[in-house]
């Protein structure tokens, strides 16, 4: 069964600068001792005691400022970061979409990109294979699918990507807003597949500011604050509350 | 601190994610294959020759320090230079596996960062590529057995045997030396200056047998200190049967305690500070 388990799950990030990262500073600390403050390494507590249970069916969206630790969060629940206290269990193939870019190499073609990225998403080559139709008519690359990826524009890059993405079966999508630079005709057309891939999706979380993409795609919200989840529950409440605006009043009678 | 396991429901131990990433990276092999090859196609994309080059520049090197140092050692050329070839390819895959090793996590941030993949498909797609290297400079070494023919028998096989040695070896030796210098980012080039000195004292150019049977006494009692080289066992076990001459037993006991000894450590540490690696690139 699919599902994402966390109990009072912490993230701590070591700040190493160039000084405590040596091993020069190690050995001599050893050495000498008695180095207070100074030989402690700065920690940024990105995350605190998340306890969240996401399970098959959930859709949920990820509300807070910059810097609340949305990212962090997703990072967590894909399994990149095991919790430095606390315990993380995620069941099931991840699919995390979070920097479009990540894993493609600018030097070979498009073609040869879908795969790779296909790959590093959990598909096997056979599959991606099977898709590469699909997914060139989707992005409506043509020829350029056998230019080298350098060639491309950005808008175009995206457009790769997106198709890729949207075109894999996700046991757990975890979406990371950033889906601009591409032109509103192929957004509209990448949101029928966005959705399409949502619902094929066994569990989504989704970080994004557009209350519009939540309220399409999401049905409860974990809302954050520094570092913490301020809130949990049923979208919108929790966008309401977020945005600071009053309860809704009570319907005519 | 290693994340603490304490649900109720199935706890997973950090052995079993230890090796829970050392099988799920294998497991991924279409991936870390095809990255493998895809690095070396990059390294050469638009050149005419294209990998062939690793092949050539092996040539180039192998022939020209063939010639040069059998004539400062005043060998004979075809024993000198068959020596030498097979010594740099060996090295060759040696020194890329500690030095890319070394920067292995590092240097595959963005994916780390990204991507929930085991760590161990960049190590498995590090020696792969290695071994596609090693594979290229291969064709030289037929290309000598051409013109220099060496006495194989069957026994010549066991290069086989030593070959997957080398590679379980670099496996360990690349997660080991890639999360203690993602850590601590001084050890890349400490590893890269001791690589670079062993080998001068490997016996790869020089000739081991030469000097431990030298008239100079003192040359061969010297030349014994190489025995405690661990890259002397690595390379002898491969060359040796490469070359059809016979080998000691001790090299292979040598490298077979390495790889176990390697092997335990590089599981404990990775136990401990594997979860780590995505806090520390």
């Amino acid at each position: 069964m699919v599902s994402i388990r966390t109990v009072d799950a912490t993230v701590d990030f070591p700040i190493f600068d160039a000084k405590s990262r040596s091993l020069k500073k190690t050995v001599l600390g050893m050495v000498g001792g008695n180095i207070d403050s100074e030989s402690k390494v700065p920690v940024i507590n990105a995350l605190r005691d998340i306890t969240v249970d996401i399970n098959h069916g959930d859709r949920v969206g990820l509300v807070g400022h910059n810097g609340a630790g949305k990212s962090t969060l997703l990072r967590l629940l894909s399994g990149i970061y095991e919790p430095t206290s606390g315990t993380s269990e995620v069941r099931g193939r991840v699919a995390p979409v979070f920097d479009l870019g990540v894993g493609m190499d600018p030097e070979i073609s498009g073609l040869e990109n879908i795969i790779i990225r296909g790959l590093f998403l959990g598909m096997t080559r056979k599959q991606m294979v099977a898709r590469i139709d699909d997914i060139a008519d989707f992005t409506e690359l043509g020829d350029f699918l056998r230019m080298p990826l350098r060639t491309y524009s950005t808008g175009m890059r995206v457009r790769l990507a997106l198709g890729v993405v949207t075109s894999i079966d996700p046991e757990i999508l975890l979406l990371d807003e950033g889906i601009g630079a591409v032109d509103a005709a192929f957004l509209e057309k990448a949101r029928g597949r966005l959705s399409d891939l949502v619902d094929r999706a066994g569990l989504l979380v989704f970080a994004s500011h557009s209350d519009e993409f939540l309220e399409q795609l999401c049905t409860t919200a974990i809302w954050m604050e520094h570092g913490r989840i301020k809130e949990q529950g049923p979208l919108s409440a929790v966008l309401r509350h977020y945005k600071g605006l009053p309860e809704p009043a009570e319907p005519a009678p | 601190m290693p994340c603490v396991i304490a649900s109720t429901s199935l706890p997973e131990t950090a052995w079993a994610r230890t090796v829970r990433d050392l099988a799920g990276g294998w497991a991924q092999r279409q991936l870390w294959a095809h990255l493998g090859w895809q690095d070396i196609r990059q390294r050469y994309r638009r050149s005419v020759l294209g990998p062939l080059w690793i092949t050539i520049s092996m040539a180039v090197t192998a022939v020209a320090l063939g010639i040069l140092y059998a004539g400062l050692f005043g060998n004979p050329l075809e024993t000198q230079l068959p020596y030498i070839l097979v010594g740099f390819i060996v090295w060759g895959f040696i020194s890329g596996c500690i030095n890319e090793g070394s920067e292995v996590f590092v240097a595959n941030e963005g994916l780390i960062k990204q991507l929930p993949a085991p760590l161990s498909v960049h190590v498995y797609r590090l020696v792969w590529r290695q071994t596609l290297f090693f594979l290229h400079n291969l064709v030289v070494y037929v290309v000598m057995l051409a013109i220099f023919p060496q006495p194989l028998t069957w026994r010549s096989l066991t290069a086989l045997v030593a070959l997957a040695l080398l590679m379980v070896n670099g496996v360990w030796v690349s997660l080991l030396f890639g999360i203690v210098s993602t850590r601590f980012r001084d050890l890349v080039p400490i590893s890269q200056s001791i690589v670079q000195l062993m080998f001068f004292m490997t016996p790869i150019v020089w000739i081991y047998g030469d000097l431990l049977n030298s008239s100079n006494p003192t040359v061969a009692e010297r030349a014994r200190i190489a025995e405690f080289n661990p890259f002397l066992h690595f390379l002898e076990i491969i060359r040796a049967p490469l070359l059809g001459q016979d080998q000691h037993w001790r090299h292979w006991a040598v490298v077979l305690a390495i790889t176990v000894v390697g092997w335990a450590l590089t599981l404990v540490a990775m136990r401990k500070y594997r979860s780590r690696v995505a806090y520390w690139v």
